[in-house]
């Protein structure tokens, strides 16, 4: 399927990274926005509320986030496609309900704009503090999918992509921007409708009565169903069969909660968006994501000058991790570097998945204004000792 | 040209986002170069301290943030004492003459001029359009882009039906900028 050629403003734009997620959000077939503007992702929601009613879709303010991140996984099961919109404190109220996106199976999207924490630290300024929130933050164990743009066009394209993942597997996606990317203004190409690919949502093709919720069919997605076409469905945040019924036993929260998790995750070579520079024969490689991976390149290109071998990988998806990925790589090099903004989070898995076969060096920023590229070279130079 | 950065300082309410917007829109879409914009602000808004940071390249930009500008315009006095000091030794500096009082010392080091954005936005009737007036005069000092492409940026960024007032401003402000180079031409030939 494409996009809808009345909704998408093909051309060339000077805009920032919210109002280019939004034009993402519309592209994708959004049609459904609940949110509380809070900064520094105002500017997504305002955009949307303008845009909105010319290309037939409903924006609610709501009363807070909690409201709003169920709001927009009701208009999903009524059929259409839905987001909402957060940074900071917003994103930890809408915990509870990623998790019962993700026990649901409710395809949405969730673009965060990340910005200094904890609490409401710092509004105005950039952080990628809420990494590892994304993945654990709702109780249980579940899988989402989490993306990172590095500039306005990415979060146009990845804002795309993100609806198109959600509706392919079933799964909440979080958009993890940050307020740099978000309000930075650079140009956006949007194509032409029909050269962008939308996933549209799979319907069930089986009558009423022979239809149950959750059954696979032996593939690890099941099918939905229109709102309003016959079905009788019970939809709940409690374990259920595959019926959807509620079944407080441990073999069918076994199947369940496994099958949940497996859809990602043995999915993620497929699911895996990562940028390669240089790591073939590299000794140092460098990892990075969203803006810190701009703030590496004056690095690498001068720890480059030196003669130092020094690849550069970009993880576009972060969640599910790349960890077959980074575990082979990690018997070819001697050591990684991980610059983050934060105080050590994707660090940690790079960590996990190198298993002691490299060195990994996390260069830390507690938030607020990215890397300067000297900290991050120093540490390029110093991991190997060559400094 | 590689890298040119930018800043643009000045209170909230000049304009000063919008002209940064329109050099970066000018660089990227009318012209043929990368520009990345990159706005401050605190909490407040209107009135308080703004900065405007562009960068311009001929290559795509990696670092986005601004960090030794190149030229640098002052539209207020605290804003220009916040910032002089980040602007490179032999930097272009464009400041408003009647906001901007400009210690003689800190002149020899740079590249100045001035430029009375809003005794000629007065003129011309508004002196909201100031800006643009500043945005005319940068276009020609500089030579950074096309005067062409500056020129649809602003027609491209100014609310419709204030086409002409702004585009009088922005032609203003060229034309001022234009006479300061031929004056500094003649007196180096004398």
């Amino acid at each position: 399927m494409n996009a809808d050629k009345k909704a998408v403003l093909t051309g060339a734009h000077f805009i920032d990274g919210d109002h280019a997620a939004c034009e993402g959000a519309i592209a994708a077939g959004c049609k459904f926005v609940a949110g509380y503007p809070i900064t520094p992702s105002t500017e997504v929601v305002e955009r949307i509320a303008a845009r909105f009613p010319l290309v037939g879709g409903i924006f609610v303010q709501m009363e807070d986030e909690i409201a709003s991140s169920i709001a927009i996984q009701g208009a999903v099961w009524a059929g259409k496609k839905a987001m909402t919109v957060t940074s900071g404190p917003g994103f930890s109220l809408m915990m509870e309900h990623i998790g019962f996106a993700a026990i649901t199976e409710t395809p949405c999207v969730f673009i965060n704009v990340q910005r200094g924490g904890p609490s409401t630290g710092l509004p105005t300024l950039p952080a990628q503090a809420d990494m590892m929130q994304a993945r654990w933050g709702s109780h249980g164990d579940y899988e989402i999918i989490a993306i990172v743009p590095n500039s306005p066009q990415e979060c146009f394209d990845l804002t795309i992509r993100a609806f198109n993942l959600a509706e392919e597997y079933r799964v909440p996606v979080l958009v993890m921007m940050d307020e740099c990317v978000g309000h930075m203004t650079e140009k956006v190409e949007i194509p032409e409708a029909d050269k962008i690919e939308v996933v549209e949502r799979k319907f069930t093709e089986k009558p009423p009565g022979e239809y149950r919720m959750f059954d696979t069919n032996g593939s690890m997605v099941p099918e939905m169903v229109k709102a309003g076409a016959g079905y009788r469905i019970h939809l709940t945040g409690l374990t259920h069969d595959d019926r959807g019924y509620p079944a407080m036993s441990p073999v069918v929260h076994n199947k369940m909660l496994r099958r949940l998790v497996d859809k990602v995750l043995l999915n993620e070579e497929k699911i895996r968006h990562i940028e390669e520079d240089q790591v073939e024969g590299a000794d140092v490689v460098v990892v990075s994501y969203g803006i810190t991976s701009r703030v590496v390149l004056p690095a690498v290109n001068k720890a480059r000058k030196d003669g130092i071998k020094v690849g550069h990988i970009r993880l576009i998806t972060v969640w599910p991790f790349p960890e077959s990925y980074i575990r082979e790589l990690a018997k070819k090099v001697s050591a990684f570097v991980v610059p983050e903004l934060n105080l050590g989070q994707i660090v940690y898995e790079v960590e996990r998945c190198a298993a002691g076969n490299a060195v990994t060096q996390l260069v830390s920023h507690a938030g607020g204004a990215v890397h300067s590229p000297e900290e991050i070279y120093d540490e390029i130079k110093g991991v190997l000792g060559h400094a | 040209m590689a890298r040119t950065e930018i800043r643009i300082a000045g209170f909230g309410g000049q304009g000063v986002i919008l002209s940064g917007y329109i050099f970066g829109k000018a660089a990227s879409l009318f012209d043929v170069k990368y520009a990345t914009l990159i706005q401050s602000f605190g909490p407040e808004a209107r009135g308080s301290a703004c900065s405007a940071q562009v960068v311009i390249s001929d290559e795509p930009i990696d670092y986005p943030y601004i960090r030794k500008p190149d030229i640098m315009v002052g539209l207020s006095q605290e804003a220009f004492t916040k910032y002089c000091h980040d602007l490179k030794p032999g930097g272009i500096l464009i400041t408003e003459e009647d906001m901007v009082s400009v210690d003689e010392n800190l002149i020899s080091e740079f590249d100045h001029y001035t430029v009375p954005a809003t005794r000629i936005a007065d003129q011309l009737g508004r002196r909201i359009i100031m800006n643009m007036v500043v945005v005319g005069c940068f276009a020609a000092v500089t030579g950074l882009l096309k005067k062409d492409a500056v020129k649809k940026a602003v027609e491209d960024s100014i609310p419709k039906g204030t086409e002409e007032l702004n585009i009088k401003a922005f032609e203003s402000g060229y034309k001022h900028g234009l006479q300061i180079l031929k004056q500094r031409e003649v007196q180096e030939t004398e």
